[in-house]
């Protein structure tokens, strides 16, 4: 399965240069983005922070693994992966995911060389926010279920969920035409468009609703090769995520540490009770096996490796995991203050679930890890 | 990031193969799997272990991270990897000197006299004296320093009296290291001496203990009246302790999180050949959950091992973070072996003949994987290691410290 004739890997880390733009990104965000952005996102009417993207966009993040000749950054997947991280760390309120993640990889797979001219550029600059209209429905996503169509350049249906709905200005879309399942691109700013936000369990993130109704679209990629296409754009995009959810884990897992040394109860830091040192060794050991899960789906992702697939469920299912139970104790080891609006650790647990749902939930990574499995 | 070698670790590698290509074969698939830790040695392969070892040692591909001067040749962490990576892929017997030239060598290079370094270490490399580490206790397990073996000057040797237990290979060693208390009345700590003792001197009654899994590969080890030159101590009068850590470090890099053995890829070809159902078991929902859970934290501990190699190869090395290791690695293995006697059903009580998969290799599995947890350090002591040595939480309150040793309750 890996290289293993050469033996097993001996340089499974990112390179110095990697680590220093991480670390560009990580001052960039501790000063502009702090818990209080994604808080203030939360309490208001917003659906992002227009301001971070903004910052974002100039920092080259947005267009990083655009060419330089469409206006991006240039750079690979591992650096990306990095950037996701940190985002991950910040709890940005930004829709990295469905513009950067989703619909500038969907248009980078599948798009030719005159889509890739026209539509990559806004998005690497930041001025079009990109998302990926697929969902119609309660439940996974199968390609069998869509019933919004394609026909001579127009696009009509109802997608629901759609993350960022309200915020994109452009989306990549499953339609139905007569070859079967393609991906289509559209402009929301069109009247035959209309889309609501919907209440979300992250209100620092948006969800929502759009409705076309024969809106002019354009095809990426073959005619039915739509459903072939979702498969590789969320394997793609799960490794991207999976950083995310790593970084949004740490930082809780960090926090929860800290408080725990400085709380006291009985007389001694609550950080002494071996019940809660056990508890925190078990977050650990989830982060570290999510770590080098996520490690391998970098890998897989910038060398467009055949074990791609099998390393995008792995690097999703343990990120997953990590953020949920990081989340969750923390708010139990908090105590009471733990369960108060006031304090952060629910932009953790919320922002989690997000994360976790946003691509499909535990059991459908478990169920297409094995189809992986087996397939290889 | 990538998955190859450097070009000197490249070098190394071939240079690995080609000296196992002119001394042995390679496995194959249906080889008779050798037996693994917890199981019995017995007579034929110590026979066998102690061959191998001297061949390798003929040709400086023993011990290869020793220093020169001790018979290794100054190998790095990764080529000694490399090395067993590339020594496992061969037909070779399996490694009964772990615990000696892993763990006690290391505490002899950094403790011993030159005189025990000259004696000792050459043959122990060579594989020509097998050893033993008789730390653990009947009281003293976890709490290692709660140890209560006495032992009492005598002009120019110690009197050894008390008993040891869960002593691995006692009953094919030639020499044990040994954790005896010399002064009772200083705090646990500070009482304590450090022996090399010769397993074959008078007064030494060595009792196999018959493990869960049917095998004896641990051992009780009584000591009456038994004497040790005071030219085996290891390091100074009460001062054992020092050693004793230097030795508990060695053991946390040599026990994994058990290396070889029935993995995810065996599992799959159970459930693809087990009949469920209308179809096999791996058509089954709650089954294929349950597998990707087990492949996920699988590939989660490979490559956190691979990132400690990348460190290895950087020349840093590894800590308390490697706990990890078998602290996951152990109890997976554990309920992986459970779940596939579940697939199996009642056919899973079956451990031989036709209805056995991998010639009952699961079912030796769920009954060795228990020892695994807890030798070299029970999950909850592996757990404080990484609470306290990783994360920096508070140590565990120790109401026994300091108390002269006499005084504690037991
Ligand atoms: C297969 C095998 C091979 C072995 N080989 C050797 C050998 O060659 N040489 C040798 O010297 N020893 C050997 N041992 C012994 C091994 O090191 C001990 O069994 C182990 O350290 C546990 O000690 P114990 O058995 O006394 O259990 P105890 O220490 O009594 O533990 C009992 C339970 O209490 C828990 N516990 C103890 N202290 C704490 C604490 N502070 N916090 C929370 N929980 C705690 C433990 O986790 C465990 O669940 C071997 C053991 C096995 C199973």
């Amino acid at each position: 399965m890996l290289r293993s004739d050469l033996g097993e890997p001996m340089n499974f880390d990112f390179s110095e240069d990697q680590k220093l733009l991480q670390k560009t990104a990580r001052d960039f965000l501790e000063s502009n983005a702090p818990l209080a952005l994604c808080r203030s996102v939360l309490e208001s009417n917003e659906t992002y922070s227009s301001s971070l993207w903004k910052g974002a966009a100039e920092m080259g993040w947005l267009g990083a693994v655009v060419p330089e000749e469409y206006g991006g950054a240039g750079f690979g997947h591992l650096e990306l992966s990095l950037l996701a991280y940190e985002v991950g760390r910040a709890l940005a309120p930004i829709p990295m995911s469905s513009s950067v993640y989703l619909a500038t990889e969907a248009i980078l797979l599948a798009g030719d060389a005159s889509q890739r001219e026209r539509l990559l550029p806004p998005l690497a600059d930041g001025s079009t926010i990109g998302t990926y209209a697929v969902a119609e429905r309660r439940g996974p996503v199968t390609p069998g279920a869509i019933e919004t169509r394609f026909e001579n350049g127009r696009v009509s249906g109802a997608k629901v969920p759609v993350a960022d709905a309200q915020a994109a200005q452009l989306a990549v879309i499953a339609a139905n035409e007569a070859q079967g399942l393609s991906l289509v691109v559209a402009h929301l700013d069109h009247p035959s468009v209309t889309r609501i936000s919907l209440p979300c369990i992250d209100g620092s993130r948006d969800q929502g609703r759009i409705e076309f109704s024969g809106t002019p679209a354009e095809r990426i990629g073959a005619p039915g090769a739509g459903a072939e296409l979702l498969a590789q754009i969320q394997h793609r995009a799960a490794v991207l995520v999976a950083f995310e959810q790593l970084g949004g884990a740490e930082r809780a897992f960090e926090l929860t540490r800290e408080f725990c040394m400085q709380r006291y109860a009985f007389g001694r830091p609550i950080a002494s009770f071996q019940a809660l040192k056990h508890r925190m060794a078990d977050m650990y050991c989830a982060l570290e096996l999510a770590r080098s899960n996520a490690y391998y789906g970098a890998w897989a992702l910038h060398h467009d490796a055949p074990e791609l697939a099998e390393a995008a469920c792995v690097a999703r299912i343990s990120a997953t995991e990590a953020m949920h139970l990081a989340t969750t104790e923390m708010i139990q080891l908090y105590g009471g203050v733990g369960y108060t609006w006031e304090y952060d650790c629910h932009l953790f647990y919320r922002r989690s679930q997000w994360l976790g749902l946003l691509l499909g939930s535990l059991p459908q990574w478990r169920e297409r890890l094995v189809q992986a499995l087996e397939a290889s | 990031m990538d998955f190859d070698d450097t070009r000197e670790e490249a070098e190394f590698r071939a240079e690995a193969r080609a000296w196992l290509e002119a001394h042995t074969t390679l496995r194959q698939p249906d080889d008779a799997p050798e037996p693994g830790m917890g199981d019995e040695a017995s007579q034929d392969l110590v026979a066998r272990a102690k061959d191998w070892q001297g061949i390798k040692a003929d040709s400086g591909w023993a011990c290869i991270t020793w220093p020169e001067e001790f018979g290794g040749r100054g190998a790095s962490a990764i080529q000694n990897v490399i090395w067993n990576q590339e020594e496992g892929r061969y037909r070779t017997p399996p490694n009964i000197f772990t615990i000696g030239q892993g763990m006690l060598g290391p505490t002899i290079m950094a403790h011993g006299s030159p005189t025990q370094k000259e004696r000792y270490l050459k043959k122990m490399l060579r594989g020509e004296e097998v050893w033993c580490q008789l730390f653990s206790e009947p009281s003293a397990g976890s709490d290692l320093a709660g140890l209560r073996t006495r032992a009492v000057r005598d002009g120019d040797d110690w009197i050894v009296n008390g008993q040891k237990i869960w002593t691995t290979g006692a009953h094919y060693s030639d020499y044990g290291m040994l954790l005896t208390r010399t002064d009772p009345g200083a705090p646990k700590h500070a009482g304590i001496t450090y022996f090399i003792v010769d397993m074959s001197s008078p007064g030494i009654d060595i009792r196999p203990i018959r493990q869960i899994n049917g095998a004896t590969g641990f051992n009780e080890v009584f000591f009456s009246d038994v004497r040790i030159p005071d030219g085996n101590r290891v390091g100074a009068e009460n001062d054992g302790w020092r050693g004793a850590i230097t030795t508990l470090m060695n053991e946390r890099a040599a026990i994994g999180g058990g290396g070889a053995g029935l993995g995810i890829k065996e599992l799959i070809q159970l459930l693809r050949t087990t009949p469920y159902g209308d179809g096999v078991a791996l058509d089954d929902d709650g089954i294929r959950q349950k597998l990707a859970d087990f492949h996920a934290r699988s590939t989660g501990l490979q490559y956190t091992g691979y990132r400690t190699l990348t460190a290895l190869s950087r020349g840093q090395t590894p800590g308390p973070e490697s706990s990890i290791g078998k602290l996951v690695g152990a109890p997976l293995r554990q309920e992986m072996a459970a779940f596939a006697l579940e697939v199996l059903g009642a056919a899973g009580t079956i451990t031989g003949g036709d209805l056995a998969m991998e010639h009952g290799a699961w079912q030796r599995m769920y009954l060795t994987m228990p020892g695994l947890r807890l030798a070299g350090g029970t999950d909850e002591i592996l757990r404080n290691i990484i609470a306290e040595r990783v994360l920096g939480l508070p140590a565990e309150v120790r109401v026994d410290k300091d108390k002269p040793f006499s005084e504690i309750p037991h």
